[in-house]
């Protein structure tokens, strides 16, 4: 059993239990799925200053932070506690692609080539680890939720300004995935 | 501690995402390029399940453990969507991470992804200080 839980998990397993976890927020909380409002409550709890935005009681969403140190720690228990140590199994066409980016670690889930501590002190690391998380939170606000927000939670309850964001989403993916970051990733 | 339930489906999200490798740069760079259907039936299965539970949820009138009836808000409409939107997907495809794959690679160990998250903070910040001067 152990051995099959450290497999990676078909999206025909994991899909539904992401799926399920709506139901168990509501049911068990009444509450919605999303995850980058955390990063809101934080801003709010840290350093609201005197924008109005970060003014309100933070404390009555303590839930979200606590779901996601969850998640932090399912992090752990998936990525550290399960771990086959195996590659991820993507496609020999993606494997192409990212070699052609300059990337030749596929081990573990991310490359460690450009996440590691040398390359965040260059142009390059601070264009993807800085400049990149600041464009997932500033975007995430901007748009009022990320892709479980928006394109899990608000698809799944059928509002349409959460599939007009998840259209953008993809729209702003693609253009970076083809046509920026290939520079960016040779810098 | 009524907040513990919260952290337990957490643990149980996180886990999931790890174990099927949605958090993973490569799989993010796979779904981008359409070279696998792997993210698009994490995603697809998981709204199908969504919408079916809302759906049921819904149709009985199912209670919250504490008995209210269960609220869900609706998203209001706003340009925010389009250039919020856009500015989001070109961060999660440059840092190859949305907000939950972000804890959970923490978790698993990449260290240097509280960077990440720290800059998704400033960015977060950074949008209540321009909010009234951004176009909705």
């Amino acid at each position: 059993m152990l051995e099959l839980l450290k497999e990676p998990w078909p999206w025909y397993v994991s899909g539904p239990i992401i799926g399920i976890s709506i139901p168990l927020l509501l049911i068990l909380g009444n509450k919605m799925l999303g995850i980058s409002s955390s990063l809101r409550h934080t801003c709010a709890a840290v350093a609201p200053f005197n924008i109005a935005f970060l003014k309100y009681n933070w404390k009555s969403e303590m839930w979200n932070l606590f779901f996601v140190a969850g998640i932090f720690l399912g992090g752990f228990v998936g990525g550290v506690l399960l771990n086959n140590g195996e590659a991820v199994k993507i496609s020999e066409a993606t494997i192409a692609d990212i070699q052609a980016m300059g990337i030749q670690s596929f081990e573990g889930l991310i490359p460690a080539d450009i996440f590691n501590w040398q390359t965040l002190f260059s142009i390059k690391g601070i264009l993807i680890m800085v400049l990149g998380g600041i464009m997932i939170g500033f975007g995430s606000r901007y748009a009022g939720g990320c892709t479980s927000g928006h394109a899990i939670m608000g698809i799944s309850s059928l509002q349409w300004p959460s599939l007009v964001a998840v259209i953008f989403f993809f729209i702003g993916g693609l253009l970076m995935t083809h046509f920026i970051a290939p520079f960016i990733y040779q810098l | 501690m009524k907040n513990i339930k919260f952290l337990l489906i957490g643990v149980l999200f996180g886990t999931v995402l790890t174990k099927t490798e949605a958090v993973s740069w490569f799989r993010i760079q796979e779904m981008f390029r359409f070279q696998s259907f792997h993210m698009y039936g994490i995603i697809g299965s998981a709204i199908a399940v969504g919408m079916l539970s809302i759906w049921l949820i819904k149709k009985f009138k199912v209670k919250s453990i504490e008995g209210e009836e269960i609220l869900i808000v609706d998203k209001q409409f706003s340009k925010g969507q389009i250039i919020g939107g856009t500015i989001f997907g070109m961060g999660w495809a440059l840092s190859g991470a949305c907000p939950g794959p972000l804890y959970a690679l923490v978790g698993a160990g990449y260290t240097t992804i509280l960077v990440v998250i720290a800059s998704a903070l400033l960015g977060t910040w950074l949008y209540g200080y321009f909010k009234p001067k951004l176009p909705h």
